[in-house]
């Protein structure tokens, strides 16, 4: 049986509570609009991007708990990571929350993304967790349209 | 599990225990616990009888029907045509051949916009829905708006959920061709004055289309005493199996609409120069159809037959005053769609928590819910909110289902400290 408290960490309670960067960017050079129909998920994320730097990420919108929790965690995560990089730890996030092949062995090795290697007990919540790279991806690739999780 | 309260049950002659026996599913476990099934809005559980007639059906009574001159499909044709029959009786249709069988509501729907709209809807024309309706008694009215170049117009609701019949009566203009209105909102419970409606928009000759998917699980359907023009099942919803649901239609607009889909079993003759359609009900049931679940929507309508419907519909009154009460004591929970006449459906938010959330934590309590926008995204716009945790009861459930319920919103703050 799966365990809330595995779903519900507490890094993800106070993230979801006091998410960081939680803002608009004065001069984003990139942004993209996320959003998850079948529970109301929506996220806008901007980026400022310098050479291949990701120099600043700011997001802003509304919805569970993990999607906030997700978008909040991976905003700090990717800071000064060049955008190859933050592909990277992508694939590696999205393995770990679906069980996929590439999923680290010890989901420490992602820092405090570790936090949600317990969504992949929880298969209705992955894109949830996943929304906010999705978006992230979309914003790198910067062509406007906004993404979906269905 | 908190104590019964000592106020006399309002349903005295239901024995909620042993119709609860009927069900096979809710003897079952979720997560550890038992199954409390709060999600009949989706759809409804099934009794024995229903899934047995259904096995039977496969077992013993299987073939294709109005083909073979051999004793198995005479006897799956009688099954099928006999439901027909049950099904007319059930919602008091006048003859059975406005009883048209259709995969659910939502076919049903689009069978009427495509097919009475072809007939009826010009360009400038103007077609009614209400704030309430479930996307599948919008989403076909545009389409056919698009087509035909006719506008939709929405009939307003309060701030409670209720529809504003002044308004209501200013938008039957002669421009209007058709109402489409939901009989019980999905998403709000509201359960609309149909009968009302229907008069004034006959007044005006204008015909209506009434969405039943979630008024023939709560309420003695009467369509001659409703005269509606259209009424739309969904037979999952009302305790038989998926993929089969019913369109009654006034036999005087069946017989005049075109066929909405073509195919073998709908015609008359064939020839490459011209086909003639067959007859109604016929001329609506193109192509085998789903002959199990129709045999399955017989043995729902006859199980329900087999209940004291009005003690049934006093044990979901009960349920939903009950809960509402109990829900009133979890801390931030606001129940949204508040109207004076509602079914045992109940919308809620808790603040500061998002319902999917909600429905996470819930769950691990063996509680289903639906969590989301439940199909209608412009009602969640009204009111301001991204979605909603839905409580849905039907006859089998309990107010002690009503308590787990409490006891596990009490626990989603807990998880979020």
């Amino acid at each position: 049986m799966a365990d809330l408290t595995e779903l519900y960490q507490q890094t993800i309670v106070e993230h979801n509570r006091s998410p960081r960067n939680f803002k608009t960017l004065d001069h984003p050079t990139h942004h993209a609009d996320g959003n998850n129909p079948l529970c109301g998920d929506q996220i806008s994320l901007q980026l400022a991007v310098d050479g291949d730097v990701i120099k600043e990420v700011g997001f802003q919108g509304s919805g569970c708990a993990i999607s906030r929790a997700s978008a909040s965690l991976m905003t700090s995560a990717v800071m000064g990571k060049s955008s190859r990089e933050a592909e990277q730890l992508f694939q590696a996030f999205h393995d770990m929350v679906t069980g996929g092949p590439n999923a680290p062995a010890d989901p420490a090795a992602l820092g405090k993304l570790a936090a949600f290697a317990g969504v992949k007990q929880f298969p209705a919540r992955v894109k949830c967790a996943n929304l906010a790279w999705h978006t992230l991806h979309a914003a790198l690739h910067s062509d406007g349209t906004p993404i979906s999780t269905e | 599990m908190s104590a019964k309260p000592a106020t006399a049950r309002a349903t005295p002659a239901w024995d909620v225990e042993r119709v609860r026996r009927d069900f096979p599913i809710l003897a079952t476990r979720v997560h550890g616990k038992p199954l409390v099934y709060l999600d009949n809005g989706a759809t409804s559980q099934k009794p024995q009888a229903v899934i047995d007639a259904v096995s039977h059906y496969y077992e013993t009574g299987n073939a294709n029907v109005h083909r073979g001159v051999y004793a198995l499909s005479e006897s799956a044709t009688a099954a099928y045509e006999g439901t027909r029959s049950r099904v007319a009786r059930f919602i008091n249709a006048r003859e059975d051949r406005e009883i048209i069988y259709v995969r659910g509501t939502t076919e049903a729907i689009n069978l009427v916009a495509s097919s009475f709209g072809r007939l009826k809807v010009k360009a400038g024309d103007e077609i009614l829905v209400s704030a309430m309706e479930h996307h599948s008694n919008i989403v076909p009215w545009q389409i056919l708006a698009e087509q035909t170049s006719a506008l939709l117009k929405i009939v307003p609701m309060n701030d409670r959920g209720e529809l504003l019949m002044e308004e209501y009566q200013k938008l039957l203009t002669p421009k209007a061709r058709i109402v489409a209105v939901a009989h019980i909102s999905n998403s709000l419970g509201t359960i609309n004055p149909i009968k009302e409606m229907v008069e004034r928009a006959h007044a005006m000759g204008v015909p209506v289309l009434v969405d039943g998917a979630q008024g023939a699980p709560h309420l003695v359907v009467d369509v001659q005493d409703l005269d509606c023009d259209f009424y739309t099942v969904s037979g999952h919803k009302m305790f038989g199996p998926t993929g089969v649901g019913v369109l009654y239609g006034k036999a005087g607009h069946l017989e005049a609409m075109p066929p909405y889909q073509g195919g073998g079993d709908m015609i008359r003759s064939v020839t490459f120069a011209k086909t003639t359609y067959a007859p109604i009900p016929a001329k609506f049931e193109a192509g085998t159809p789903d002959i199990g679940g129709v045999v399955g929507l017989g043995a729902a309508v006859d199980y329900l037959g087999t209940l004291d419907r009005r003690a049934a519909l006093a044990q979901e009154q009960d349920l939903l005053e009950y809960a509402t009460k109990q829900l009133g004591t979890v801390s931030g929970l606001r129940i949204v769609g508040t109207a004076a006449h509602k079914a045992s459906v109940i919308s809620f938010v808790l603040d500061g928590i998002h319902a999917h959330d909600v429905g996470t934590i819930v769950d691990q309590a063996g509680v289903a819910i639906r969590t989301g926008h439940h199909c209608t995204q412009p009602v969640m716009e009204f009111f301001h909110v991204p979605a909603t945790a839905r409580a849905s009861f039907a006859f089998y459930n309990t107010r002690e289902e009503v308590d787990v319920l409490v006891e596990a919103l009490k626990g989603v703050r807990k998880v979020f400290g």
